[in-house]
């Protein structure tokens, strides 16, 4: 009878303990700790890096079961930065990214495999040029906790590969492999 | 109490205007003076710029309100003082409008210059009407030193005020507190 007792005073307190659902982060862009970030192979010699300047999203984040979180993200594929205005142009292009046609870009999660106390498989679509494709983002926490003034956040970095001509992009030069290079820190709502 | 002014005394929205605009505008400088120096630790790091940001709109608002009642209304007669106390008045009377508009323009392009827009106490936001990365370094020199204009332009008009009515003993400091009568009614 003791051992019943105990067993559900671990169960109610355990549940009362671990939050009963995963708290919604916004990421936070307008105070720009965030950003998306590529990296491509200037002719094998050296590593072209860019980023899109705006963007904007949200992630659930269960600290108790971190493989039920979520992610989503909409990028504004326009505010390509390579810090060339006429290698930006281009890029806009239909050589590219067509943005006229495709403005948005969007990751939605579907699934995330943890592989390590503070490291994850995050699984999901990526849609450029309005072909969708599965990627997976190799994503570790930083850190989270309190800020200064206030708020709560969480912070994430991650890598990814992803081949631009899969998204329908036609210059040749898009066969090459890219890779983005992803740092995240979210607000709690 | 008269809303509007007389050739004898100012209105009450004049009144208002002059003396919460004037609180303000002090106020803001302090605040600005001691927020850019916070450490980013600070629990006010974010608040008190956004404060700022929001009361400057709102400053500018009544600064456009302010211009347009003035035109409106007639103004108190100076024709008892000297010819220079009368053009220094008038100076430093119509130079506040450019001083604070230059202000809280060089405050607006600090804050818009990468496109961001200023939110206005969560209420609504201003949105960014020219995106020009880099002229945020000018405009704050800008802002820096049109804020001690503002506050030497401000101390020259109180000093002025002070004087008129301790010194000469004449109404000019009391047609900005009290309605007075006006002498043709």
């Amino acid at each position: 009878m003791r051992k019943l007792v105990t067993a559900f005073a671990v169960a109610v307190f355990g549940f009362l303990a671990s939050p009963a659902i995963a708290d919604i982060y916004v990421i936070d862009t307008k105070g720009a700790h965030a950003s998306i970030n590529f990296r491509a192979s200037h002719l094998g010699f050296s590593w072209l890096t860019g980023r899109f300047d705006t963007f904007s999203g949200t992630f659930e984040y269960n600290e108790a079961n971190p493989a039920e979180s979520k992610v989503s993200v909409e990028i504004d594929v326009a505010s390509l930065n390579s810090n060339h205005a006429e290698r930006d142009n281009h890029l806009r292009s239909d050589d590219f990214f067509n943005a006229s046609a495709h403005p948005k870009a969007t990751f939605v999660s579907k699934s995330i495999k943890l592989t390590g106390q503070k490291t994850a498989i995050i699984t999901g679509d990526l849609t450029i040029r309005g072909v969708t494709k599965t990627v997976d983002i190799e994503a570790s926490h930083v850190g989270g906790g309190e800020d200064p003034w206030g708020g709560f956040r969480q912070g994430f970095t991650g890598t990814a590969t992803i081949t631009p001509s899969d998204f329908g992009m036609p210059n040749p030069i898009a066969q090459n492999p890219v890779d983005l290079v992803l740092e995240v820190e979210g607000i709690r709502q | 109490m008269p809303l509007m002014n007389s050739t004898s005394s100012y209105g009450l929205v004049s009144r208002l205007l002059h003396w919460g605009m004037a609180v303000a505008i002090v106020a803001m400088f302090a605040l600005g003076f001691w927020m850019v120096g916070l450490d980013y630790y600070n629990p006010y790091y974010k608040s008190a710029p956004d404060l700022h940001r929001s009361v400057g709109i709102v400053l500018l608002i009544l600064l456009a309100f302010r211009f347009v009642w003035r035109l409106v209304n007639p103004d108190p007669d100076r024709s008892a003082l000297a010819r220079l106390e009368r053009r220094s008045a008038e100076i430093a009377h119509w130079g506040f409008y450019p001083v604070l508009l230059a202000l809280m323009a060089s405050g607006y392009l600090i804050s818009t210059a990468d496109g961001r827009a200023i939110d206005v106490f969560g209420l609504f936001q201003v949105p960014a009407l020219f995106k020009q990365p880099g002229l945020e370094r000018i405009a704050g020199s800008v802002h820096e030193i049109l804020a001690y204009l503002t506050m030497l332009l401000a101390a020259l008009h109180g000093l002025a005020a002070i004087k008129h009515h301790i010194v000469d003993r004449d109404p000019t400091l009391l047609k900005m507190l009290r309605s007075v009568p006006s002498s043709q009614s």
